[in-house]
């Protein structure tokens, strides 16, 4: 992208809308070459942000910064920052080839560069055949491309997506979450994505914020915030997790279903315990630590895997054993004191 | 689909027939061979030639056409400009309201009205500017304040329909407010200013009342030769007059309709 790299500093962020605060004090700092991810639920504010950052929506307080530059007022045409929409918002009136050379035109680049500029893009994108259809002759797959090749041809500091996989089919979508990741790589700019879906963000992101009411309530790469979710929204909005309250006591934690022993602390005396389907092992005999017996209630074939729902509980395991369970069959389990987790509250 | 019922076919069939039969028969007496009575005598164009050769009527002709186009240029331009400004600038929930009855008034308010309130303009401007003289520029004047809330209306239903996500994508894209107007928004609204344009030339073409009311001796347009003529007794060259505006209008209208619904579906 530009040669000089420029980190994002996103500084005390507030945006109402009427009496619903949209964006509430959201501080995040994106360093130059990071692929960004803001996940949330619809509402949470994620999009509100995303333009604010473009400069589509000015913030009532707080301020952005660009490397050094305060951009905070500056509108939408002058930052070097450039959105690929939820929509696509291509152009119906203008080939492909237009659309990516809009953004180079409106500054008045010279022809040449243009052309070289745009040509490249549209390679990079497999793109160049499509250079003069229109958009509306183009797949959802060859839209959103586009979208990408319009907004990467200016080589911003931080290109911003929103949710640019959600017209696309399951299966396209996988494939392209890949590729975007790999295209960041490629050509290392920031990356600002925005999305509820929390395996695109896990696949795709070097960090991710998940939000919720217009604030961030965890910041971290994919493994942190879902190995170790701080509370309880993170820790269900990021796949499912088994969820036990309790009172901590010396060494562990008094849960409904027993004493769970615990390898890190919490600061707090009362707590939740979490714990992902799939990290729960499945044990013939009693196990020497956290081990639960338990019986199975119900097992759901999921293709790949089975989810067992036990009692005492509801408890959910995940496994992909051989071994086919039945209902009213007792088990033992061993809830890995490393991979207990404290949610506060 | 629900079938209807036979009964009320038939009198959608009534109503249609009750809207067009007195159109069809000026079309049809308009090639009628003779001159008086109702009796079918044969086809003719003669009545057609005539006319082309009738001094007064080829005048009207020129004038109506005159005050069609120019009333409609400029309608068609501030109609979008007002458009453009209303839907585009973040007026207040209350302001936009009140804007948009402004809007739609001139177009439910009686022509008659408007009649005679310009007739009170232009009175109290003569006064002060000598040009206000009953004539073409006051017809101009007077049909471009009706005109000017068909077009707006029109463009601005496509704007709606546009969006706003492709001028934010081209705000994002760096494009200046002329720039965006001029390779965005215009060639994205061209459609509905079009339809508009061709809406308010189709109304100029066939009032009435406005140029009743603004008319001066020299300025005899159309409708108001048919108006004065008919009076005089209905001549088959009326009818032929007739059957050629109203098919200019009908021309128009299916061109109208053609381009809204086709900017609509896009």
């Amino acid at each position: 992208m530009s040669d000089e790299k420029k980190d994002l500093s996103i500084r005390g962020i507030n945006k109402r809308f009427g009496e619903v605060r949209a964006v509430d004090d959201v501080s995040l700092e994106v360093p130059a070459g990071e692929f960004f991810t803001l996940l949330g639920p619809s509402g949470c504010g994620k999009t509100t942000l995303l333009r604010i950052i473009a400069g589509l929506e000015m913030p009532d307080s707080g301020k952005i910064l660009l490397g050094s530059e305060d951009i905070t007022t500056f509108p939408a045409t002058r930052r070097q920052v450039n959105t690929v929409f939820q929509s696509y918002a291509l152009f119906p009136h203008l080939t492909v080839y237009e659309n990516v050379a809009f953004g180079l035109r409106s500054r008045k680049f010279p022809a040449k560069e243009i052309d070289q500029r745009v040509s490249r893009r549209l390679e990079i994108l497999g793109l160049e055949e499509m250079g003069q259809r229109r958009p509306d002759q183009l797949s959802g797959g060859q839209k959103q491309r586009v979208a990408l090749a319009r907004a990467l041809v200016n080589e911003p500091d931080v290109l911003l997506l929103d949710e640019p996989m959600s017209a696309l089919d399951a299966k396209l979508r996988a494939q392209v979450q890949v590729e975007l990741r790999r295209l960041q790589q490629k050509l290392g700019g920031t990356f600002i994505l925005v999305t509820h879906d929390q395996d695109e963000a896990l696949i795709v992101s070097d960090r991710i914020a998940v939000m919720r009411d217009g604030r961030v309530m965890q910041a971290g790469t994919p493994e942190e915030v879902y190995d170790l979710p701080e509370t309880q929204f993170v820790a269900e909005f990021l796949g499912a997790a088994n969820l036990l309250s309790g009172h901590i006591k010396e060494g562990g934690i008094e849960t409904d279903i027993g004493f769970l022993k615990l390898e890190k602390m919490p600061a707090w005396s009362k707590g939740t315990v979490a714990i992902r389907p799939e990290w729960i092992r499945i044990r013939d005999q009693q196990p020497e630590t956290n081990g639960i017996q338990a019986r199975i209630r119900e097992v759901i074939y999921r293709g790949t895997d089975f989810d067992l729902w036990l009692d005492p509980g509801p408890i959910r395991v995940r496994t992909n054993t051989y071994k086919r369970f039945k209902t009213g069959d007792k088990i033992w389990l061993e809830l890995a004191p490393e991979e207990l987790v404290v949610l506060n509250g | 689909m629900n079938r209807s019922h036979p009964l009320i076919t038939a009198l959608a069939m009534c109503t249609m027939g009750f809207l067009y039969l007195p159109l069809l028969a000026v079309a049809v007496f308009s090639v009628n061979a003779t001159k008086y009575g109702l009796v079918w005598r044969g086809f003719t164009l003669n009545w057609y030639v005539k006319l082309f050769s009738n001094e007064l009527i080829l005048n009207a002709a020129w004038n109506t056409l005159v005050l069609a186009v120019i009333s409609t240029i400029i309608a068609t331009i501030l109609g979008t400009i007002l458009a453009i400004g209303m839907d585009r600038f973040p007026w207040s929930g209350g302001t936009n309201t009140t804007l948009d009855l402004i809007l739609h008034l001139p177009v439910v308010i009686p022509d008659i009205i408007l009649a005679a309130s310009l007739v009170i303009a232009f009175g109290l401007l003569r006064l002060v500017f000598s040009i206000f003289e009953p004539g073409l520029i006051n017809m101009i004047i007077g049909h471009i304040t009706f005109q000017v809330a068909f077009v707006a209306l029109v463009v601005r239903s496509r704007l709606v329909s546009l969006g706003s996500d492709v001028e934010e994508a081209a705000r994002d894209l760096f494009a200046s407010t002329p720039y965006l107007l001029w390779r965005v928004t215009l060639p994205l609204l061209l459609p509905g200013i079009v339809a508009g344009g061709m809406l308010a030339f189709t109304l100029s073409l066939d009032d009435f009342v406005i140029s009743f009311f603004t008319a001066g001796p020299d300025s005899v347009t159309l409708p108001l030769y048919i108006f004065a003529a008919v009076r005089r007794g209905v001549t088959p060259q009326i009818h032929a007059l007739s059957t050629l505006v109203l098919l200019i209008t009908i021309v128009m209208v299916v061109g109208t309709e053609r381009l809204t619904r086709r900017s609509a579906k896009k």
